[in-house]
This record gives structure tokens, sequence and C-alpha cells, in this order.
């Protein structure tokens, strides 16, 4: 079973990628964007049959390595 | 003093590191591949700079969860003392040794030149040869720099004194531009609560041997050398 954890800076972290991309899309005539924020998304295949349980793995896999939770939140998602 | 040094894949600045502590203490460090377990009879285990498996994931974050960190965990438990050198000081916050995070320097770009470092808590056994406020130079190399935790956190550290050093210019004094990576409280390194394991952002031992560019820093190691020459 596919999980999809989604890694970004949490609220109020200075997010200096985010903000560059902001400005770079500004120099390609993209107005009016407001914030950028820019994470990153790890894709596991994992032992599970059950999606809850593959849920619960990939938590665990974010919550130890896959997220620094000192800056960063995360989400799962179990791919169909 | 009987310093260990630890190799990761990656690592680079572990030879300096081991010219810096044998220069102020006229024994050689032993060198530990990351796969050792046995840290016994050693005084100070250092973590170098460089990029421990290539920065993958996040800067420090392979290496915070090999096998060796258990060690350093146990070492630092008994009371051993731990320096974390730039990368070293990335791989324990990552490690949970230390509170907080270094993120992206807030220019984004990786930052090579020297600073300068005010002294904010003498008389440990890392500070021990430095006057309380004394400002010296080293040197930065580093693209994730930025120390970030959050208000209860850096509070914290500062209430109880916890703040080893702080970017500064020349003169001391905090200014917009002397706080290069954009640390929060300019914070350039910090204690644990018993003031034994040291993380530090620049590189104290760039700078022990005039004939490479000035002995600015080598007070931090000869401080360490006479903490353990007892």
């Amino acid at each position: 079973m596919k999980a999809i954890v989604t890694v970004m800076p949490k609220p109020g972290v200075l997010d200096p990628q985010g903000k560059a991309i902001a400005r770079a899309l500004g120099h390609l005539g993209f107005g009016g964007v407001g914030e950028v924020r820019a994470g990153k998304v790890i894709e596991l295949e994992l032992p599970d049959a059950d999606p809850e349980a593959a849920r619960k793995t990939a938590a665990a896999m974010a919550e130890q390595l896959l997220a620094n939770t000192v800056i960063e939140s995360f989400s799962v998602a179990i791919a169909k | 003093m009987r310093a260990g040094i630890i190799v990761f894949p990656g690592i680079n600045r572990e030879r300096d590191m081991a010219i810096a502590l044998e220069l102020a203490s006229g024994r050689k460090p032993r060198m530990l591949w990351h796969t050792e377990t046995d840290l016994s009879g050693l005084d100070l285990v250092v973590i170098p700079g460089g990029f421990s498996y290539g920065d993958y994931l996040r800067a420090g974050a392979m290496a915070a969860h090999s096998p060796i960190m258990s060690a350093v965990r146990a070492h630092a438990a008994r009371g051993g003392y731990v320096l974390g050198a730039c990368n070293g000081f990335q791989i324990l916050t990552e490690a949970g040794l230390l509170p907080g995070a270094l993120l992206r320097n807030v220019s984004l770009r990786f930052l090579a030149m020297d600073c300068h470092l005010r002294v904010e808590r003498a008389g440990t056994a890392f500070t021990g040869h430095f006057q309380q406020g004394e400002v010296f130079r080293a040197v930065l190399a580093h693209g994730e720099g930025n120390y970030y935790a959050d208000e209860a956190t850096l509070e914290r550290l500062e209430g109880e004194g916890l703040v080893a050093f702080r970017y500064v210019a020349a003169n001391g004094r905090l200014t917009a531009v002397s706080n290069l990576n954009g640390s929060a409280r300019a914070i350039a390194g910090i204690f644990s609560p018993n003031l034994r394991v040291l993380g530090l952002m620049p590189h104290a031992e760039n700078l022990v041997d005039p004939v490479a560019g000035g002995d600015d820093a080598k007070k931090l190691f000869e401080g360490l050398a006479a903490a353990f020459a007892a």
C-alpha cells in the first residue's frame, strides 16, 4: 500500500525558500501571489494491507524521521 | 584530555578538529567510525562538521539515527562531554540532545566567511579560558545555520544561561548585519542544562594556528584541555 507523507514548515517558522519562490514568480509576471510555503512530499511503499494500519505506520515514520516536528508539520494520505 | 571524533560518511572537518584538539592537549584524539558503539574512557566526544549523509532529508537527520548516536546519548546521560560543531550541532538537535533546529540561512546562501562571536557564558569546560563578554573571530561555513526554537525554549535558554555564544560585530555589538544567518536572538551556540553538551555553528577549529589564518579561537580548545588536565 502506498502512503504519501507531506511535510511542511510549521506556521510561524520562517520559510526562506517559499519567500524566494514568491519573488521569482513575481519576476515572471505572476502578480498577486500571496504567501508561498515550500515543503516536501515522500512516497512510501508499505507492507500494510489495511489503510488504517498503513496510515499509522507512516505517521510513526514521520514523527521519528521524515519530519522534524520542532519546525515541520506533516500529513499522511493513503493512495488508492 | 581523551577525546574522540566521530566520522560519519560525508563528514569533512574531522582532521581540522583533530589538529585543534591535539595542538591544545598534546594528545591525538581517537577517530571513531560511525558504526562503533564503544565510547568508554573518553572525556569528550566531538561530532565535527561536514555533510553527513549528503544532508539527505535534513542536515543531520540521518546521522542522528545512526548506531553511534545511541552511545553518544548514553555518554551524555553519564555526564560525559560532547561538542557538536556545525553539522555536529545540527546532528545534536536532530538527535534531541539539544533543543531547537537549524534552518536554512535567511539569505538562502551558503555562507563561508569570518564571523565574530561573543562569549555569553564563561566558566564552563568549553569557555574556561574566555572572559564573560569576550569577542573572538571564528569561521562560518554552512547553508543551514539559522537557529530556531519556539519562544518558550528561547526564554528558558536565556533564563538558565544556556546561550553559549552570539554572533556580533567585531566591536561586540549586536547589529542588524552581524547576525549573519538570521538566527533567533543571534544565537551561535547553546549548552545543555548541565553545561556539558555544546552545539556551536561556526568552526572554532579553523582558527587555531597562525600559519593557517590565525589562532583567534584556540582558547576554546585550550580551555577544554585545561579542564581535563587534572
